[in-house]
């Protein structure tokens, strides 16, 4: 008989080394996040996947599953906590979804809708950043990166280039890429790279595709993230 | 004549009205007059008091998210914008020519944009002074009134504009700021079930169109000496035509005529637009002043929109706008209609143009085509040009060679009847409020004389950085002890 522990109340199993995340997702519990993807280690720093273990709050992908875990993934103190954060996340740097060419397919929209998010609430910070649109293929925007490290790790740990990488600390973090210019265009990246199909947000796109697929059939147009799932599947069928 | 109330001598001797806000247009904007001891009007100004700057905040950004950035312009004719953008964006992407589907889709697309903002000016913003008249309560000269009075024109304004709505959702996606087209094409077609939906409608909304037409009709020919009379300004007119000479909206060639009619250039291509007309700055506005250069900053300001375009057209080529549009050239005598409140008659016209061009549209089987998107070889320069509800609507973008825009030019329909709004109630300050006392109902005549320009404020006021400033630092007793001058170069003066 496989090791449980509960989640919600709901018996959940799992096997030795899962974390609370995996065990979740195979069972088919959804529990909200950015920066996890099963095929890359667990990062624990976009911390949206928060649940309550007996009153000790833990990012659910970074903790490991055990015998007999009581663990809340959905009361209102929960919610309240990834609300908060999600709206960190939206004033730290510009989203503006009214006019983003990822609205409809992005996860951290997707998520904030998921969770409930309603306005940003706090100061928007309106950080001055750029575009690097050098790459023939590829456009990165700045203004969307949430620092959760998938395009570093997928480059790094799958592509086997480290085209990507952070630089500073604490609100000076910030996105940098491996060339002498500091240019995408002048780097080893390219678009059939698991780096330009890992990015939760609009901050890597394919240049000049933007608004192809029509409101009403984007990826989030009729179901919640928590039946679609993350945008890598639907970016798994291009690659 | 009324163009001379623009500046007057000494306005520190004057006593100052302001009329602020402007109400039932769309934006901010403020009419400021100055009047003698004996009321005598010495200056009159409309001043747009918002500040948006696209031009400059989308320098920067990727070329293939102007359709949709840009048309956050505005709430009102957001299609408008989204088209020009995206027409000025095939221009970037090298395609000169859409497939027969995507063009068809963007043209339903306009003539649903066009057909709602008509419905929306006219029964919710201006109804109430056509109906009720200038002189009307305030308290009842309102769309409130309109709706306990008159609940059938009410509820057909209503259902004209719901329907113009659901034709942008059907191209667009949503009814305000959706992404049917894409650089070089759309980004889907219009399938036989959303056809359907419309085709239940339109003999309806073609039916009401003309209830709408005849309605003004009447209005206008009831006292045709007011209406002919009021705020009555001889401008130039500037509009796209068909090839054929005939009512545009969507593409065409550029045509410019004079008070009279005669032509200043005709069928112009619009990349050249800058050849032929350019903007001057004043200091009082953040809104530009553009002319025909041939005719100079003085005398080359010139009136877009319905009036302009319905004047300036030698035919519709749907039947029943097309019979109405003789009648409005019949009422003109051999010349053009200039007098302000005829506009609502034009906008009417046009409104019904669109509701036939739809049904007609409707029935033709492109729209469920399948070839969406043409691709070219890029370019750096893109323009393009339409004719939005309120007029010319120019978009203009350079970017540089990985696709990001560098520079922006947006001459919006607003923007270019802007000397001729200001003329406009200059008419109407020294024909109807000269020497008298003033009073709620004769501001309103001044109001209402902008209205009938259906003004969209917050399009008007998009550049960054340009706008010419001055600084006065004045004593206790007024004098002026010091003085900063920015000019539109940037530089600054003291």
């Amino acid at each position: 008989m496989s090791k449980t522990f509960k989640l919600d109340g709901r018996e959940i199993p799992f096997e030795t080394g899962q974390t609370i995340m995996d065990a979740a997702l195979a069972a088919g519990v959804y529990i909200p996040h950015l920066c996890h993807n099963p095929e890359f280690a667990p990062h624990g720093s976009c911390r949206v996947c928060v649940v309550d273990i007996g009153g000790r709050q833990v990012s659910a992908c970074t903790a490991a599953a055990s015998e007999g875990l009581e663990v809340d993934n959905s009361s209102e103190a929960i919610g309240e906590t990834r609300r908060a954060i999600l709206q960190m996340l939206f004033v730290e740097g510009n989203h503006v979804c009214p006019a983003c060419e990822k609205s409809g397919a992005c996860q951290l929209q997707a998520v904030a809708y998921y969770t409930g998010m309603l306005a940003p609430h706090f100061t928007h910070f309106f950080p001055r950043r750029s575009v690097d649109a050098s790459h023939p293929d590829v456009v990165i925007d700045f203004n969307r990166c949430i620092l959760c490290e998938l395009c570093v790790r997928a480059s790094r740990d799958h592509d086997g280039k480290r085209v990507f990488a952070i630089s500073g600390r604490g609100l000076e973090s910030h996105l940098v890429i491996d060339s002498p210019s500091g240019l995408l265009g002048d780097s080893s990246f390219a678009a059939t790279d698991k780096a330009a199909h890992v990015c939760p947000t609009g901050a890597i796109l394919p240049k000049g595709r933007g608004y192809e697929t029509p409101i009403g059939e984007r990826l989030y147009d009729r179901e919640p993230i928590s039946i679609v799932g993350d945008v890598r599947a639907q970016e798994e069928e291009v690659l | 004549m009324s163009t001379n109330l623009e500046t007057a001598r000494h306005p520190e001797t004057l006593k100052r009205v302001c009329i602020e806000p402007l109400t039932r247009v769309e934006g901010h904007g403020k009419v400021t007059l100055f009047l003698d001891e004996d009321n005598h009007v010495k200056q009159a100004r409309l001043h747009i008091v918002e500040f948006r700057g696209f031009e400059k905040f989308i320098q920067g950004r990727p070329y293939w998210e102007l359709p949709v950035l840009v048309q956050r312009l505005c709430g009102i004719c957001p299609v408008s914008h989204h088209l020009a953008a995206a027409k000025a964006c095939d221009r970037l992407v090298g395609v000169d020519r859409l497939t027969p589907t995507a063009e068809k889709v963007r043209r339903l697309m306009h003539l649903g944009q066009v057909l709602q903002s008509h419905a929306l000016h006219f029964f919710h913003l201006s109804s109430p002074d056509l109906l009720f008249g200038i002189d009307d309560a305030v308290a009842h000269r309102n769309i409130v009134g309109v709706i306990r009075d008159h609940p059938e024109i009410a509820m057909q304004g209503v259902l004209l504009r719901k329907f113009g709505q659901e034709v942008i959702r059907v191209t667009s996606g949503k009814r305000v700021h959706g992404t049917g087209a894409l650089p070089g094409g759309v980004n889907k077609n219009v399938s036989l079930e959303e056809r359907d939906l419309l085709l239940a409608e339109i003999d309806r909304v073609v039916d009401w169109a003309e209830k709408g037409v005849q309605l003004i009709k009447r209005i206008i020919l009831t006292r045709p000496d007011f209406h002919y009379r009021f705020a009555n300004v001889d401008a130039n007119t500037l509009s796209l035509v068909a090839p054929d000479g005939g009512f545009e909206l969507y593409d065409g060639g550029l045509r410019a005529r004079d008070p009279q009619g005669e032509t200043i250039f005709d069928h112009a291509d619009d990349q050249g637009y800058a050849e032929l007309l350019h903007e001057e700055i004043k200091p009082w506005s953040y809104m530009k002043f553009p002319f025909i250069v041939a005719l100079g900053p003085e005398k080359g300001w010139y009136r877009v929109g319905p009036l302009a375009r319905v004047n300036n057209c030698e035919r519709f080529h749907t039947p029943l706008a097309e019979q109405e549009r003789q009648d409005f050239a019949a009422a003109g005598e051999g010349r053009p209609l200039q007098a302000a409140l005829t506009t609502h008659w034009a906008r009417m016209i046009e409104l019904l143009h669109c509701a036939e061009a739809i049904r007609e549209l409707l029935a033709d089987p492109d729209l469920q085509g399948t070839d969406l998107r043409r691709e070219g070889a890029m370019q750096t320069t893109g323009i393009g040009v339409l004719e939005a509800p309120r007029g010319t609507l120019f978009h203009h973008y350079e970017i540089d060679s990985d696709g990001l825009v560098t520079r922006a030019n947006l001459i919006v329909s607003t923007t270019n009847n802007n000397q001729a709004m200001n003329a406009s109630i200059r008419r109407v300050a020294a024909d109807d409020l000269d020497g008298h006392a003033l009073t709620e109902p004769l501001l309103n005549r001044i109001e209402v004389a902008i209205r009938a320009y259906d003004p969209c404020l917050s399009c008007a006021t998009h550049a960054l950085g340009k706008m010419p400033l001055e600084l006065e630092l004045l004593d206790a007793e007024g004098r002026r002890v010091g003085r900063l001058v920015r000019h539109a170069d940037g530089s600054v003066a003291a």
